[in-house]
């Protein structure tokens, strides 16, 4: 009796997966997967579930901290804060190994993207259908729940850093300090003669040099994460008992991918601060 | 993979986050810790202090301890020889004492006998005068003889 039944759920199950594929192709799925939900015209889109995300993980990372700063105690500290302070103390210690100014703005930037960027990429070990199934349920069609692997994200992210970055330099070095800074470096001259020359070539590297930092700040991330997930959407099309033997290995490999790359963002961020607020006298 | 405004609404939301942090995370988060730091040097220095202060107590406790000794054992020195030094007097004292007492009393004896003798002699004398008179039947004057006596007195 019991047999028999089995047997006629995977009857129906196998019936249901056949409709199913009938239904999507493999490159429906995958591109399903990998839409996101927007709404708007043009350039004026807006990825809904990018923000949502956005705004969910880092409001609550905030609220996180900000209840533990609110409460913090010189004495025993608590669990909760312990557990905050690790990690501020991990991206205090990078911040001092590699920023030497006093720019108030560089540690807590820092933080906030360490944190930020993790919770994004976090996200990645979320299974891939569950969320885009459970919405679904409610009539909505697309939701990719990672937003760095969204480059609207990261892009947006990494031109934050890089105006942070120009500020930064324009504050230490003053609008006239910078602007001469951009014209008179990386190519150094001592006749006006040759100073004049080397104005266009030093313009035109500092422009590039300039723009391929958020680029491949935000590309790097996007890039590692839209891998990974794609990895995740190929794995979840095998069948369940094949899914496990490289789901788990990719996922545990993705929880370093994931901290690595919240970290060299974290670390290139403080990296760029420092270079733009040292002065060229040094060297 | 398009470029849209969610760049601009993510680069907005990241300046705000940016911005509370800063505001409300990061200063008291690091006050604390710095607070704290502080608080576990110092208390570290003060645990220093109080051993150095600990080990100089120790050695100076050691070294009151060691001059107390010495110091006793002085005095015990001194009362001991002090102690001999008195006996030895009192026996000494005793002993010139007794000596003293010794020749006093020989003297005491050799005046008695001194005295006996002359005592003797006298009436040895006188005796030997009567018993003279006696043999010679008549009385021998001792003013008369006395030198006669006096030499058979000395030769007693």
């Amino acid at each position: 009796m019991a047999n028999n039944s089995h047997t006629t759920d995977a009857a129906e199950a196998a019936h249901e997966a056949a409709i199913h594929d009938a239904e999507h192709s493999i490159s429906d799925i995958i591109t399903h997967h990998l839409t996101n939900l927007t709404s708007g015209e043009g350039f004026w889109h807006i990825n809904i579930d990018s923000m949502i995300m956005s705004w969910l993980l880092g409001v609550s990372f905030l609220y996180l901290f900000w209840s533990v700063a609110k409460s913090v105690t010189i004495g025993v500290p608590s669990r909760m804060q312990n557990f905050v302070e690790i990690i501020f103390s991990f991206v205090n210690q990078n911040v001092k190994e590699s920023f030497h100014g006093t720019n108030k703005i560089v540690a807590p930037m820092a933080l906030t993207i360490f944190v930020w960027v993790f919770l994004w990429n976090l996200m990645d070990l979320v299974p891939v259908d569950l969320v885009p199934s459970i919405l679904k349920l409610f009539g909505v069609e697309y939701f990719k729940i990672v937003p760095s692997t969204d480059v609207n994200s990261t892009m947006g992210l990494a031109l934050g850093v890089i105006i942070a970055v120009i500020g930064a330099a324009i504050y230490t070095k003053g609008i006239g300090g910078y602007g001469k800074s951009l014209i008179t470096h990386p190519f150094e001259a001592e006749s006006t003669a040759m100073k004049a020359v080397l104005v266009l070539p030093n313009l035109l590297l500092n422009i590039v040099e300039t723009l391929a930092k958020p680029l491949s700040l935000s590309l790097r991330l996007f890039g590692n994460l839209y891998a990974g997930e794609l990895i995740f959407i190929l794995i979840s099309l095998l069948p369940l008992y094949l899914q496990w033997v490289l789901g788990v290995p990719w996922a545990i490999f993705h929880i370093l991918v994931i901290v690595l790359q919240a970290f060299i963002f974290m670390i290139l961020t403080i990296v760029y601060l420092s270079m733009a607020t040292e002065t060229h006298d040094d060297h | 993979m398009n470029i849209n405004a969610t760049l601009i609404g993510q680069m907005i939301t990241f300046a705000l986050f940016v911005w509370f942090t800063m505001k409300y995370v990061w200063p008291p988060i690091l006050a604390a810790m710095e607070a704290r730091e502080k608080e576990i040097a110092d208390g570290l220095a003060a645990a220093e202090q109080g051993a150095q202060a600990q080990e100089k107590a120790e050695a100076e406790a050691t070294a009151l301890l060691r001059e107390a000794k010495q110091q006793a054992a002085e005095i015990i020195q001194n009362a001991e020889k002090d102690a001999n030094q008195k006996v030895e007097e009192s026996v000494s004292t005793a002993k010139l004492a007794g000596e003293r007492q010794l020749e006093k009393a020989q003297a005491d004896i050799e005046r008695e006998v001194a005295s006996a003798k002359d005592g003797l002699r006298t009436q040895v004398s006188s005796l030997a005068a009567v018993g003279a008179s006696r043999i010679l039947g008549k009385e021998v004057d001792e003013k008369t003889h006395a030198k006669l006596l006096d030499d058979l007195i000395s030769q007693l």
